[in-house]
């Protein structure tokens, strides 16, 4: 259930140091009331910095792209100007209350001063002024990261938010059965060219949120919705393997039950990987002659496909498709495929399932196939497949022997990513 | 009224009038109604304080198991509802019912049993929300909530609880602002002209006018999710061609200004004490004045720069995001006329003192990173995450809650004729300022470090988890300080130090009546000549501006050299020592009680509509029986 990346270990190791540093600090204080506004200034003076210093594979401070870089600076020059303001402003005021305070034996009478017109005009004209500064380079960053990317090159991908995961179409890259590649929660992309998302939700709203690559956008019921992503080429690290690095995100807007788990894994590919990976995706599902395999492919079409679809080749070689019919959600122009349930067809090529929360692995996904909401809050009991409510995938009381046979199966369906 | 105990014990009994509970049910004075809301709002204010104890518990380490998704949700939800609605609106609606009338030199409100009304409809919608932790959970689609995240689950009845207890809420908030805007417009002293009332009351008024045109905007939008959700209306149904962000507009439109609503009293509190303490009067009053109307005006423009992420367009994101930067302006003409109170005056640090000068030190910090929401693109990172949750809390806890507790230790002695004790007050401000920032302040960077808002549950390796555990020993801090506070109200209010009818040295009305005031507040309506009206019967100013004390006037009430001169009905008292003379003052009612308790009664029967229909036709007999009896019934009680 734990993110072991690279860049996670060297945020955490930045992390430590800083917070060791502010521990000591509460242990000196209290001696003295001076020493302790010396260390409060000391540590207010960490905190600003931690504030500036992002780290983590979830981090808005750390752009990993050129659009969040383009936020990162309008952030970085609003923040600026408001520790500025911060200073002056509380400057004023320590020293207002420090000169002017009542002392011992004092009988000063103060000037009963009312008011001073100048100074009211000055300090209105002062902000006034400041804002302008900081408003001219923010209408311009509202249009730059909503234009729309203009680069041939640019990938087109197709999401629709689900109560609790996320559905990917890559309209792009058709597979066998003419049908285009389908995936869920782990978002495949090139690095290096602008990604296009055309959104919308199949249910209620969520809101899709990269930090590193962008600010998030709302994925709202009945509208379409784009946002741009574009990763700098050395994202691509060797998180997973030569050419392949990863970013974090996840549902910003509350949306039920399991909120906190529906996440974003964003798998950032040099394009000849991404290349690879997308031959990879398109090769349907083999299904076994006999065998555990095979046993537990009769399974799969006997319960699973009631909500989850696949690409599959049976063993005859010719290449079908399984699951429930094809629900699409037109949006104005835009046409989008909802499922019930995530497309299964490459799943053993995943690095995590349900949501992008566990570890895609034998142990995980056998308390998975035994009551999926013992690890992931869900509402199962309020499905309503005929009005194509899906509130979670349900417990469907399979012997162990069936959840192993399935198991099999789909350790057959894809290549397994090293490492994983 | 001289400051000596024993008097102060017969003010008691005076105030204290009838006893019993009966006696509070049907009160419909405007100081006792102003400490029900006060000690009712009190005691949510424990409720979403546990609440948020535990929510800080989950949070406090990665995958943490103190409660389930469930319950978090219905916490968080519940904690929001709880700080808005039954904590901060009717805390100022303590001070506001307490202070207005007599700060403005009136006998009661304009509509005595109306104000009833409104608190006993608040208590009752407060239970009746509570209430739905005990019938199958409490409402868990956030306090905002989003259709058609609130519509979906038409089988669960939480959000019904939510959807019709803030109708009733929004009920009891917009007849006591009619209230208000009545007293603010008929019932002012003469002389008192509105540029000569203190800035407290101006809040109030600007309070009382934006929540009565922002509350029926929700209002409705409350009516079509109920309907959505029980009659199957489809105002919010996208998969009928509607749009659910109407909802947000709806909801933003009203919520907006209730951001000013929780946070303008407070700011007209620190404007009353500032002076006190600096004895200096309020430096440029009416830029002050205007800077709060002019913030709540243009506080009904900016309502969608909640919805950044919402896909308005860019045209409406520049629209909105300037009208926003541009609330900042008169913010800050506040802040730098509270600094210039302070500038050459002689400043005691009383504890109301330390909580203004922290509430305006936070109230900073808040209103600088509101102003980085307005960087539309900014915004889109921090929308919806820990660093919104941190500006939030700056403006309304380090704000709003720091502004009303500064109000309480200095109103305390007015309440009760007793001082809350200075020594506890002292270490209840540094332990909670402590405990806030601690709390707060690393949200900032969680936020920012990609952490959402709403979420139970976070894994290890994302950065999270040192400023999480820091942040929930914050909230332990700040619950300690709490503790102190109650223990110092509990101490106080029978021991604490006699106060006497001025113990600041105050500037305004209140302290020229007894501690606590007689239940007609004024023997002898006053006639104000000035702002601060108080003060200048008790300083002048040499050539140089200094202050010069006058002598004490003689024989302890106030002589009114001029009586009549600027007019009015001033009411010629007898000086017969017992000051009631010819004073009508409204008789006691149970009705304004059984007229809110049968609206409640229909709320429940519309949640439960399958078998409710019997109690809304009872809650509505009730409501009409109480409304009889109350236009049918004398209005004054009889002489004494």
């Amino acid at each position: 259930m734990t993110v072991r990346i690279g860049t996670v270990r060297r945020g955490l190791e930045r992390h430590q140091v800083r917070a060791g540093s502010a521990r000591s600090e509460t242990r000196v204080r209290g001696s003295s009331g001076r020493i302790f506004t010396r260390l409060a200034a000391l540590g207010g003076f960490a905190f600003v910095l931690a504030a500036c210093s992002g780290s983590g594979p979830q981090t808005s401070l750390e752009p990993s792209g050129p659009i969040a870089r383009d936020i990162d600076q309008l952030w970085m020059l609003v923040y600026s100007i408001a520790v500025g303001v911060f200073v002056l402003v509380n400057l004023a005021l320590v020293y207002a209350i420090i000169k002017f305070r009542d002392r011992k034996n004092d009988d000063r009478q103060p000037v009963q001063l009312h008011g001073n017109t100048k100074l009211e005009i000055t300090w209105t004209i002062i902000p006034a002024v400041i804002l302008a500064v900081i408003t001219v380079p923010t209408v311009q960053g509202i249009f730059d990261v909503r234009a729309e990317p203009t680069d041939p090159e640019t990938v087109q991908i197709k999401v629709t938010g689900h109560q609790w995961w996320w559905e990917y179409e890559y309209p792009g890259f058709t597979r066998a059965d003419g049908r285009p590649l389908y995936t869920a929660n782990e978002l495949h992309i090139p690095t290096g060219v602008p990604i296009n998302l055309t959104m919308t939700s199949a249910d209620v709203i969520h809101s899709f949120w990269v930090p590193r690559l962008n600010g998030k956008r709302d994925v709202v019921p009945g509208r379409s919705s784009n946002l741009t992503l574009v990763a700098d080429p050395d994202v691509a690290t060797t998180d997973y393997g030569a050419g392949v690095g990863v970013v974090l995100g996840q549902c910003a807007e509350f949306c039920g039950l399991a909120h906190a788990d529906m996440r974003i894994r964003v798998i950032a590919h040099s394009p000849e990987s991404f290349a690879a990976w997308v031959e990879e995706q398109l090769a349907p599902a083999p299904v076994a002659e006999s065998g555990a395999a095979a046993d537990g492919y009769a399974t799969f079409t006997a319960v699973c496909t009631a909500c989850h679809q696949a690409t599959v080749q049976l063993p005859d070689g010719t290449v079908d498709w399984v699951g429930p019919e094809d629900f699409f959600l037109e949006i104005g122009d835009d046409v989008f495929h909802s499922s019930l349930g995530p497309d299964l067809t490459s799943f053993n090529s995943r690095y995590t399932f349900g949501g992008a929360v566990f570890d895609n692995n034998t142990d995980h996904l056998a308390v998975w196939l035994d009551n999926p909401s013992a690890i992931k809050p869900m509402d199962p009991d309020r499905n309503d497949i005929a009005t194509r409510r899906i509130l979670g995938m349900p417990s469907f009381g399979l012997t162990q022997q069936e959840i192993s046979e399935l198991i099999e199966m789909l350790d057959t369906w894809g290549v397994e990513p090293v490492p994983r | 009224m001289a400051i000596t105990a024993e008097p102060q014990q017969q003010q008691l009994e005076v105030y204290t009038g009838e006893k019993g509970i009966w006696a509070w049910i049907t009160t419909v004075d405007h100081k006792r109604i102003g400490l029900l809301y006060g000690t009712t709002a009190l005691f949510f204010f424990i409720l979403g304080g546990l609440e948020a104890l535990f929510i800080r518990l989950q949070l406090a380490t990665p995958n943490a198991e103190v409660l389930s998704a469930e319950a978090y949700n219905q916490l968080f939800t519940m904690h929001g509802l709880t700080m808005v609605f039954l904590v901060i609106m009717p805390i100022a609606a303590a001070f506001t019912n307490y202070f207005l009338p007599i700060l403005v030199g009136a006998r009661d409100v304009a509509f005595p049993r109306l104000n009833a009304f409104s608190y006993w409809l608040f208590l009752f919608a407060g239970l009746m929300i509570y209430s739905s932790f005990l019938v199958g959970g409490a409402p868990d689609g956030a306090w905002v909530g989003y259709a058609p995240l609130s519509t979906q689950i038409t089988e669960v009845v939480r959000m019904d609880y939510w959807a019709i207890g803030l109708q009733l809420l929004g009920v009891a908030s917009i007849a006591s602002s009619a209230n208000f805007i009545a007293t603010v417009f008929t019932m002012r002293a003469p002389g008192m002209s509105l540029l000569r009332m203190p800035v407290f009351a101006w809040m109030a008024l600007v309070v009382a006018f934006l929540l009565i045109f922002s509350l029926p905007a929700v209002g409705i939008g409350l009516f079509q999710l109920f309907l959505d959700r029980n009659f199957g209306a489809l105002f919010y149904e996208a998969a009928a061609g509607a749009d659910p962000l109407l909802w947000q507009h709806l909801f933003w439109i009203f919520g907006h200004p209730e951001v000013y609503v929780l946070v303008l009293p407070a700011m007209g509190i620190v404007s009353e004490i500032l002076p006190v303490f600096s004895r200096k009067p309020l430096f440029g009053y009416e830029f002050v004045v205007f800077s709060g109307a002019a913030i709540g005006f243009v506080g009904f423009g900016v309502w969608a720069h909640h919805m950044f992420t919402s896909g308005l367009g860019p045209a409406a994101e520049a629209g909105f995001g300037i009208a926003t930067m541009i609330i900042a302006v008169p913010t800050g003409v506040k802040i730098f006329n509270w600094i210039g109170t302070l500038w050459g005056g002689r400043i005691r640090f009383t504890t109301p003192m330390l909580f203004s000068i922290g509430f305006i030190a936070m109230f900073v910090i808040g209103g600088l990173s509101g102003v980085s929401h307005a960087v539309v693109p900014a915004d889109t990172q921090q929308h919806d995450t820990y660093y919104v949750v941190a500006h939030f809390h700056y403006v309304l806890f380090g704000g709003a809650v720091f502004g009303y507790v500064a109000g309480v230790y200095y109103w305390f002695p007015k309440w009760t004729g007793r001082l809350l004790s200075e020594p506890i007050g002292k270490l209840h401000f540094w332990l909670m300022l402590l405990g806030f920032n601690l709390t707060f302040a690393p949200q900032h960077i969680l936020g920012l470090n990609g952490m959402p808002r709403r979420t139970y549950r976070y894994d290890e390796g994302l950065g999270w988890d040192f400023w999480n555990l820091v942040s929930t020993i914050g909230a332990f801090l700040i619950a300690l300080s709490i503790l102190v506070f109650i223990y110092n109200i509990l101490r106080s209010r029978k021991n604490g130090p006699i106060a006497g009818d001025d113990p600041w040295d105050g500037r305004t009305l209140e302290w020229t009546i007894s501690s606590p005031p007689p239940v007609h507040n004024f023997d002898e309506v006053p006639i104000v000549h000035s702002l601060d009206d108080f003060w200048h019967r008790k300083y002048t100013e040499d050539e140089t501006g200094r202050l010069v004390a006058l002598p004490p006037v003689s024989g302890g009430t106030l002589t009114v050299d001029e009586g009549g001169a600027d007019g009015g009905d001033v009411v010629d008292d007898d000086h017969d020592g017992d000051g009631h003379g010819d004073i009508h003052m409204p008789s006691p009612s149970y009705y304004p009680a059984l007229t809110s308790f049968g609206l409640v009664v229909m709320g429940y029967g519309l949640i439960y509509l399958s078998w409710g229909w019997a109690a809304v036709v009872a809650g509505a007999m009730i409501t009409l029986w109480g409304l009889f009896g109350w236009s049918l019934e004398p209005v004054t009680r009889e002489e004494h």
